[in-house]
């Protein structure tokens, strides 16, 4: 039998040595090393802040405002991130942009304080109000604490509307920002510096005693660590964020009323973290951003764009189902090559 | 330094609906002393820790630490005052290596307390513990995420978590179950460490055999009831742990 002279090949995967790249001295060897490691994190860096700049220069007001809601929604789905890794998983993240949005209006209407002191009166009083309103149930896990949540800002919007208070139905009127630029930097570098600041927290000893009372409160408690305390500390944190996002939305739309405490800003978080891959803030942002896009992009197909959204959830949580950061991650770093056999 | 006791159990009693998981255990416990906890199944050890370490609130009764009355107080109150535990269902934190695991319990306020440590001091102080009960400093062990480890590095882990907070009384829930025996071996060489150290410890186990040979007392628990209090060879021996245990009493005439 003769032997058959046909080269054969396998497919050999090749680990890029992220490790060695990024923890030694190896990752300043050469230009392409620093590229491969700086490229995907200055890239979007940059392109959240050019953009606005871009698109407000060429005239294109309506694109330019998407990417102040795309920030905003961006910093909202940090904070709904922030809270499911300590094990809160919350449908009510409307609560915390409601509340921060209507302390920031009422502030400005009712008081006419200025927008640099309602930003930030409202980003606390936010975070204090929707504290002490989940104060109570932060005993409860899992899907029992999500029911509350969502309860809570559905409750608030039949409250106003039933009592006419804060406006009712109406809303509360706000100041603008004095132009676009404030508002759009405002919200990119909010956004860059919450990214920035959770991912530092959360790899602190702080966020590792976070995180594991996420995965299990019991052996946290036998740790001789208040839980219940650790949690307080994160609820604020996180409504604070969100309650910031809602503050930038009233100042930017002009307005704070029911809307604001609309189901959307309750869903659109957890979606966002569902497609952006969870655990690593870039995951939300991505996908908050994803959505945000795609949301205006399908306006002009009008209500088929709910049936296309649905359509484009489903198949990224069935088809990549980590989430899509964490997908590009792991393919930017392994790579497969095929080798011939010898 | 000590009061007569470290830990007194007065009339504990905790009932789930119609049953009673505990029913009017008394004990004292004095500095530096070893009490095994031994039962069937079901004769409720593990229900009569959770009473005495605060994750349940007891019906009835009083538990006393130092002459404080920490009945009903929150479990991590009761670790600052000295007294840790393990649980029997052992939860390492799967994702995270299992040194990180230690950095948990070292963030406690007793363990600032004690080991004063900073962030970024606390990775070396967490390798030290896990050193402590077997986890070889050299190699990759510390290292591994706490999700891939064999069961017995688990339970061991389990054990350094509670030893991270510097207890004075150290309260281990049937640490030895699903370990080989060359595991439980060396685990108990740790735990004749410990109490050298003095630290006063009460353990619940099945594996009677490794007990007596490490404790000063036993307590013999059925349906919720203290059967008998005594010595070792006293309590094995006697006609009422024999009868406790029954399927197992082969074990037990063993000794």
């Amino acid at each position: 039998m003769s032997k058959q002279k046909t080269r054969e090949f396998r497919r050999e995967r090749i680990d890029r040595g992220i490790h060695v790249r990024s923890n030694d001295i190896f990752a300043l060897s050469s230009w392409r090393e620093i590229a491969y490691l700086a490229l995907p994190r200055v890239l979007p860096m940059a392109a959240l802040l050019i953009m606005p700049l871009i698109l407000e220069l060429a005239g294109n007001e309506y694109w330019a405002k998407v990417m102040v809601i795309l920030a905003i929604m961006g910093i909202m789905a940090m904070s709904w991130d922030l809270l499911r890794m300590t094990g809160m998983f919350s449908l009510g993240q409307g609560l915390f942009f409601g509340l921060g949005s209507y302390v920031a209006a009422s502030l400005n209407h009712y008081f006419q304080l200025p927008i640099y002191i309602t930003i930030p009166i409202g980003t606390l009083g936010g975070a204090i109000l929707s504290t002490v309103l989940l104060l109570g149930t932060l005993k409860l896990r899992g899907i029992y604490f999500a029911m509350i949540t969502l309860a809570f800002p559905l409750l608030l919007i039949r409250a106003i509307q039933a009592t006419n208070f804060l406006g009712g139905t109406e809303g509360v009127r706000a100041a603008s920002f004095p132009n676009y630029w404030t508002i759009a930097y405002l919200a990119m570098f909010a956004l860059l510096i919450c990214f920035f600041g959770l991912r530092r927290l959360m790899n602190s000893d702080w966020g590792l005693v976070a995180r594991a009372i996420g995965q299990d409160d019991i052996a946290v408690m036998a740790s001789g660590i208040n839980v219940m305390w650790r949690k307080i500390q994160v609820l604020f944190l996180a409504s604070g964020i969100a309650a910031f996002a809602g503050t930038l939305m009233t100042h930017f739309l002009m307005y704070a009323g029911l809307s604001n405490f609309a189901l959307e800003y309750s869903i659109l978080p957890v979606a966002s973290v569902v497609i952006g891959g969870s655990g690593n803030f870039a995951g939300a942002i991505l996908g908050s951003s994803l959505l945000t896009l795609a949301t205006e992009a399908l306006r002009a197909l009008g209500s088929l764009r709910i049936a296309l959204y649905s359509l484009l959830m489903v198949l990224f949580a069935l088809l990549v189902r980590e989430g899509i950061f964490p997908y590009l991650q792991r393919r930017y770093h392994q790579f497969e090559r095929r080798v011939s056999v010898d | 330094m000590n009061a007569d006791f470290i830990l007194k159990v007065e009339n504990l009693s905790k009932h789930f609906g119609g049953v009673k998981a505990v029913d009017n255990v008394s004990f004292k416990l004095t500095d530096g002393e070893f009490l095994g906890i031994i039962g069937p199944n079901g004769a409720g050890k593990t229900t009569l820790l959770n009473l005495i370490t605060g994750f349940l609130k007891p019906d009835t009764g009083k538990v006393y630490y130092r002459r404080k009355n920490i009945t009903g107080m929150q479990p991590h109150r009761i670790c600052e005052l000295g007294m840790a535990r393990t649980l029997q269902m052992v939860r390492p934190f799967y994702n995270l290596p299992a040194f990180k695991n230690i950095i948990i319990p070292l963030c406690s306020p007793r363990a600032l307390k004690y080991s004063g440590s900073k962030y970024g001091e606390r990775d070396d102080i967490a390798l030290d513990y896990l050193e402590e009960v077997g986890f070889e400093r050299d190699t990759s062990v510390p290292y591994k995420p706490a999700g891939i480890l064999p069961h017995g590095y688990v339970k061991r882990l389990e054990l350094a978590r509670a030893l991270a907070m510097q207890p004075e009384l150290l309260v281990l829930d049937e640490l030895f179950s699903g370990m080989s025996m060359s595991e439980v071996a060396s685990t108990m060489f740790i735990i004749e460490r410990l109490r050298a150290k003095g630290i006063t410890i009460i353990m619940v186990e099945h594996r009677i055999k490794e007990l007596i040979r490490v404790a000063d007392r036993l307590l013999l628990l059925n349906f919720g009831k203290k059967i008998l209090e005594g010595t070792p060879k006293e309590v094995v021996n006697s006609k009422e742990a024999i009868e406790a245990y029954l399927g197992a009493s082969e074990e037990v005439e063993q000794q």
